[in-house]
């Protein structure tokens, strides 16, 4: 496939009634992408999505696919396919029924149409259960056929609204890997909503991290983990330890009141420096002079594939260790420790409020 | 608590079939009245329906008015449930109160409006008339079905068609319509039966000159009794009885009646 | 949380046919039912346009009032008649077993399906000297003679209450169908007996569902006519039958129209009164 389906979002704002669900968005997206709106609900991203398939109308702003501005197109001319977090799958139609749909109703002719659902059912694995009705699928199946449904035309824009919600823990692992291995197969652009951020970490190509209707950070999946923007980001992203700072005028950076060295720039005043639990390090006896706090044990997890270690550090929350069994360090409830914040996994990630 | 439950349910089971039996005993009662012990048996009420000129023309008539009536509240019911559950219409909730407005006051009322519009209009005392005031009158239940359908429809099924290219014309022939039709049915029975059974209205509007079933056993209650009547009764009762125990025994009538279906079928 | 689309023209063109249908063949008959029970009734059956407030006036006169009266009590007496044994019925059936469940429904629907000649007809043999319920007392030997109970107030009462059963039972069935058994259970573990937990427990959730089902059952019974010409004296006779009577026989529309129109307004009265009601008393609880 081409390099179709470049998407661009210019200045888009959207309003219901006095709130701002989408309050200034702009980007520009690659072609060929599996592109994940990651974020809580109320956030925006859906939102954002159903303005992409035309099913609201922004306030402001532009929609440009491949350098068509598409602000004003209804959904029924846009080209693109979408799979809804109910899937709205038809119930008065068969699987082939569903998948042939928007064929028929452009009055493709019919062993044709018979062709591709054969197609497509072989490209989801579901061959052979052309004329079963939906009330027969399950989960999985049903969420395979949506799929196939939105791809049948192959559109040039996939946009999928939280298409795994709907299905229990193991299922859903097993489908992220599926529709991230078809995605590349076919190269299409993706675009999916979900507030799952494994599920984002998992498939994507690229993460946009969203927050009251806002973009919190761009980026590939790592890049978002390791160097997050701001500590919304950090938090929302995996587990982290956020820790107040304050740099002086003599240029020097205290937690706590001990020195740190950080990884990047901080400026002077009030900063919040995130440090992810598996980076730090737990150790015995007095904390080294530069990047290390004191404390004291208050909880340990045992998880047996992994370990935590809750520690009071005189912080207004407590910081939490985490590793594999290999690095665990003998600690009991109440014992005196030292922990290290290696620099290079010092991120600063905002100003003083931890909001 | 079992002795109370127990007697509810029999006085209640007592009481609702006391008059089924009566009619049904009337009915295959050998003589013109009902004596008790009935004197003989004999079905040839039930071929007076069938013989009788006068009783096959008044069952012919209703059964025309119910079609046709209950045709007409459908085809003003859907269009205003459908549009008014679609779009944004500004006033809804009063249109809305305007299709009700017709079942929810006593009969009598509409039926006087009826009659005195058909009287001021000069086209009157037809069966035209009634089909038209019994399809008014009626258009409610159509109306609420179907807008209750429409509530508990998955949005996102309009709006996945359209994902799929279909413009609103398309969305609402190939996925709309075919999903609310079982609302539409249910509409259109409820209406052909109470139209079937409607009196006061039928009457007032063309009462001298249309003789509908409901009438015509009415007259014959005070004119001149026949056992006649009870046989129309227990047809009614079993083509009634027969409809709901396939709808039992083929669809879901618990589901259908507003059961919470989930709780049932663990107690068996 | 979107907003729903704007109509469209092909939309509000739709929108036009049902709601032109309502205005010309219902809106206006009341329009013009207004207009009549101000026309002037002349001999022979007969009535002028005229702004004539005679028949507004006859409706102030006892003999009218009496019948008012009468057709709103026991209205209200067949609702609450109705709903006392429907409701406990309706519980008891939404907790058997399928089979009896399934059974009693169908025998439900199936008295709905009776017309309200028919139930009329139907009660006045149960109810008359010749063949009724008093013949079999008599013949169990419980009475000394048969006696006919119609036509009698409580004839129209049992025949108001039969019409009626159906629609209330179906009205309650969803909501007490939904009614989560562990509340019942609930009460009882804290210690309540079954009856206590029905009249503190069951009752006060219930009670949207059944003041809604008494309204109805009010509304309905109100405007019947069969069963109160069938069952009833003319003292027994309701409002309903005096309009249509007045309209067909007497030929005297503009009166009918007139208590046509009091009848709307009492009606609308009654329920609005009745919510207020309901909801003053909600607030306070």
């Amino acid at each position: 496939m081409g390099a179709r389906g470049g998407l661009k979002l210019q200045g888009l704002v959207k309003h219901f009634d006095d709130v701002a669900a989408v309050d200034g968005v702009d980007l520009e997206l690659p072609a060929g992408q599996l592109i994940s709106f990651l974020g809580p609900s109320g956030c925006g991203k859906t939102t954002l999505l159903r303005m992409i398939a035309g099913l609201e109308q922004p306030t402001e702003g532009r929609i440009v696919v491949d350098d068509e501005d598409v602000t004003d197109q209804p959904p029924h001319i846009r080209d693109m396919g979408m799979v809804f977090q109910s899937l709205a799958l038809f119930p008065h139609l068969t699987v082939a029924g569903n998948i042939g749909y928007a064929m028929r109703i452009r009055g493709v002719a019919k062993d044709r149409i018979q062709e591709r659902v054969q197609e497509l059912l072989t490209l989801v694995s579901l061959e052979g259960l052309a004329d079963r009705r939906i009330s027969q699928l399950s989960g999985g199946q049903r969420q395979r056929v949506a799929t196939a449904r939105a791809l049948a035309l192959e559109p040039r824009l996939f946009l999928l609204d939280e298409p795994l919600s709907a299905l229990d823990a193991n299922l859903r692992e097993q489908l992220q890997v599926e529709l991230r291995l078809l995605q590349q197969k076919l190269g299409i652009t993706t675009i999916m909503v979900t507030h799952d951020q494994r599920e984002a970490m998992t498939m994507s190509d690229l993460v946009v991290v969203m927050n009251a209707g806002r973009i919190e950070q761009i980026g590939a999946p790592l890049d978002v983990y390791r160097r997050p923007a701001t500590s919304f980001v950090a938090r929302f992203i995996g587990t982290t330890n956020l820790l107040p700072g304050t740099r002086d005028s003599d240029g020097v950076l205290r937690v706590a009141g001990r020195e740190f060295t950080v990884s990047g720039e901080a400026a002077s005043g009030n900063v919040v420096i995130s440090v992810r639990p598996e980076d730090a390090h737990l150790l015995l006896g007095d904390p080294p002079d530069r990047n290390a706090l004191p404390g004291t044990v208050v909880f340990v997890r045992d998880l047996g594939e992994m370990f935590e270690c809750y520690v009071d550090c005189g912080l207004d929350d407590n910081v939490v260790v985490a590793g594999s069994p290999r690095e665990r360090v003998p600690v009991e409830q109440g014992q005196r420790v030292a922990i290290s914040f290696p620099s290079e996994a010092c991120v600063v990630v905002g100003g003083g409020d931890r909001t | 608590m079992r002795v109370v439950r127990w007697t509810v349910t029999a006085t209640v089971i007592l009481f609702l079939v006391a008059p089924l039996l009566v009619v049904a005993i009337v009915s295959i009662n050998q003589n013109r009245y009902m004596d008790f012990p009935p004197d003989g048996f004999s079905f040839h009420w039930y071929g007076e329906l069938v013989n009788d000129t006068g009783w096959r023309d008044a069952i012919t008539r209703s059964l025309v008015i119910a079609a046709a009536s209950s045709a007409i509240a459908v085809l003003i019911a859907t269009p205003l449930a459908y549009v008014l559950r679609a779009y944004d219409v500004r006033l809804a909730p009063l249109f809305y109160s305007l299709g009700i407005l017709p079942f929810m006051l006593p009969p009598v009322i509409s039926a006087i409006g009826a009659q005195v519009f058909w009287l001021s209009t000069g086209y009157f005392q037809r069966i035209e008339n009634v089909i038209v005031s019994h399809g008014i009158f009626f258009s409610t239940l159509p109306l609420v079905t179907i807008s209750l359908a429409m509530d508990q429809m998955d949005r996102s099924l309009g709006e996945a068609a359209q994902t799929l290219g279909a413009n609103p014309r398309t969305t609402f022939r190939t996925i709309t319509l075919p999903l609310l039709l079982p609302s539409i049915i249910t509409g259109y029975a409820a209406a052909f039966v109470l139209s079937l059974n409607e009196y006061i209205i039928a009457f007032l509007v063309a009462g001298f000159a249309v003789e509908t079933l409901p009438i015509k056993v009415f007259n014959s209650l005070r004119y001149g009794f026949t056992p006649t009547i009870a046989a129309v009764a227990v047809v009614f009762i079993l083509i009634a009885a027969t409809v709901f125990t396939m709808f039992a025994i083929f669809g879901n009538l618990l589901r259908f009646l507003g059961a919470d279906t989930g709780v049932l079928d663990h107690d068996h | 949380m979107s907003d729903r689309r704007k109509p469209t023209r092909a939309a509000y063109l739709v929108l036009a046919f049902p709601l032109l249908m309502l205005a010309i063949f219902f809106v206006a008959p009341f329009g013009i039912m207004v207009a009549y029970s101000f026309y002037r009734r002349i001999s022979g059956g007969f009535y002028e346009p005229a702004f004539d407030p005679a028949s507004w006036k006859r409706l102030l006169q006892p003999v009218f009032l009496d019948r008012a009266a009468f057709s709103i009590g026991i209205s209200l007496l067949a609702g609450a008649v109705c709903i006392a044994v429907a409701f406990p019925f309706t519980f008891f059936l939404t907790r058997m077993r399928r089979r009896p469940h399934v059974a009693l429904l169908i025998l439900v629907l199936s008295a709905l399906s009776l017309s309200e000649v028919i139930v009329g007809f139907a009660w006045s043999v149960l109810l008359g000297r010749a063949s009724g319920i008093s013949n079999i007392l008599v013949w169990l030997g419980l009475m000394d003679e048969p006696r006919a109970y119609q036509p009698g107030f409580l004839a129209v009462l049992l025949g108001l209450s039969y019409i009626a059963f159906p629609y209330c039972v179906l009205t309650l069935y969803p909501p007490l169908s939904r009614l989560d058994r562990e509340v019942t259970e609930a009460a009882q573990t804290l210690g309540a007996s079954p009856w206590k937990t029905f009249r503190t427990v069951v009752v006060p959730i219930m009670r949207p569902t059944l003041m809604a089902g008494f309204l109805l059952v009010f509304v309905f019974t109100l405007g019947s006519y069969l069963i109160a010409s069938i069952l009833g004296r003319p003292e027994h006779w309701t409002l309903s039958v005096f309009i249509s009577d007045q309209a067909s026989f007497n030929a005297n529309v503009p009166f009918a129209a007139a208590m046509a129109l009091f009848l709307t307004i009492l009606s609308l009265a009654v329920v609005g009164i009745v919510m207020l009601l309901e909801s003053r008393t909600r607030s306070a609880t």
